[in-house]
């Protein structure tokens, strides 16, 4: 169970939101929406650790993410904006590494894997000379062998077709249904049931209230 | 977790021998540097002998600054980075790492043609050798703290200029100790004492660097 009291993130001298609180247990899909420069993004980085909150803390199984860190990272799968795949490996070597990082636990079949996100035929190919959104499935791949309960997904239909949204909400309802956890920003409508679904709506402050 | 270690590193290997540029540019950069002082000043073998300890030293620490913007650039522009930080590892541990490919791609190229340069600048032979010992005890130094310069650096736009203005007076001592230990040898005096001063060096910063690296990198990710 993932649980935020009271953040507050300011990026250059600038509230972007303050006094947030949600909590979001197993079998739970949290739709994070607003408008641009909101703070999806920062509140995304705080969430997976890799800032840290102006104000309030965020509780990982009742325990404070700072202090627990290497745990938390066990459960957790985040993709960001930068896909962070080397653009010199091929998709297969990229996949290895990360499974080897991340999911040192499970047996990962590779082409199985790429054949799911329809790279089949790509595996050999460096991920540089792929197309943006061919990069952007070598890099969503990580949620078909990934065996962490939390999943951060910030914007993963950047770049993606029609048929390959679906496919994608698809598997995270099927993820939350064997009680996982997904955090998700975009600005496309998910199709997704809402017994599953919930949503937060990040508003622009007043610019003049919001200086600190 | 040394799974993990062995597949950053493998990582790291494979993307620089992908992209040759990467190797050969530093260890270019060094050769050209040394072979141009016998072009420039003449080709006298006891000038020569007696400048080529710190002319292969001072050219092994310029290229070894040159190649830090890989460090970790990269990495952090196409995202790995941030993966590597989220890794259920120890990042101090992951570090590690990312600082022995470093020194695979960079300080053990060094380490190789040396002696090919030592005759070129007629070194004589047991100063050679105590040459050799200063590179191999001296560039995993630099590598690490190098290392240091550009966690701290890596989450700014032109960061080349701060990085060798915070990285040059921390690689000065391992500079001054090695063309000093060079200098006894060649004099025919014991030499053991600024080697082991070196490997001190070595050990403090193979212990502290890896934990700095981490905390300069959580602060400048951010």
């Amino acid at each position: 169970m993932l649980e935020c009291k009271n953040l507050t993130c300011v990026r250059e001298q600038r509230v972007l939101f303050d006094n947030l609180s949600f909590t979001l247990s197993p079998g739970e899909i949290l739709h994070v929406e607003g408008p641009n420069g909101v703070g999806k993004t920062s509140l995304f980085r705080l969430l997976v650790g890799l800032s840290s909150p102006y104000a309030g803390d965020i509780y990982w199984l009742q325990n404070n993410i700072s202090t627990v860190r290497e745990s938390y990272y066990q459960h957790l799968l985040y993709l960001g904006h930068k896909s962070g795949l080397k653009p010199e490996l091929t998709a297969i070597e990229n996949l290895q590494y990360f499974q080897s990082l991340h999911n040192p636990n499970v047996e990962l079949d590779v082409w199985e894997t790429l054949t799911l996100v329809g790279l089949a035929g790509y595996e050999t190919i460096p991920v540089a000379q792929l197309s943006a959104g061919q990069q952007r499935r070598v890099a969503l791949a990580r949620m078909w062998f990934s065996d962490c309960p939390l999943w951060i997904l910030d914007e993963p239909f950047t770049a993606i077709d029609k048929s390959g949204v679906k496919v994608i909400e698809n598997l995270l309802v099927k993820h939350a249904e064997n009680n996982g956890m997904v955090i998700i920003s975009t600005h496309q409508d998910l199709n997704v049931p809402d017994t599953l679904y919930k949503r937060l709506m990040l508003e622009k402050p007043i610019a003049e209230a919001f200086y600190v | 977790m040394f799974n993990a270690f062995w597949h950053i590193l493998r990582k790291d290997l494979l993307g620089a021998f992908r992209q040759k540029s990467d190797i050969l540019n530093p260890i270019c950069f060094f050769i050209i540097v040394v072979t141009l002082f016998p072009l420039g000043i003449g080709n006298d073998p006891v000038l020569l002998a007696r400048i080529a300890p710190g002319v292969i030293w001072v050219a092994a620490l310029l290229a070894s600054l040159l190649s830090f913007e890989r460090l970790f650039k990269d990495d952090f522009i196409d995202g790995s980075l941030e993966q590597m930080m989220i890794a259920p590892h120890p990042l101090s541990w992951l570090v590690c790492a990312k600082i022995s490919a470093h020194w695979l791609l960079t300080g053990l190229p060094i380490l190789c043609v040396s002696p090919l340069l030592a005759v070129f600048l007629s070194l004589e032979v047991k100063v050679f050798y105590v040459l050799f010992l200063t590179l191999l005890i001296g560039t995993p130094i630099l590598s690490l703290i190098g290392g240091i310069g550009v966690a701290l650096t890596v989450g700014l736009r032109k960061s080349s200029v701060l990085l060798s203005l915070v990285m040059l007076p921390f690689s000065i001592p391992v500079l001054i100790f090695s063309t000093m230990a060079i200098d006894a040898a060649s004099f025919g005096q014991s030499y053991i004492g600024l080697l082991a001063l070196l490997g001190a060096m070595l050990v403090a910063a193979i212990t502290l660097a890896p934990f700095a690296i981490a905390a300069s990198l959580r602060v400048s990710v951010s």
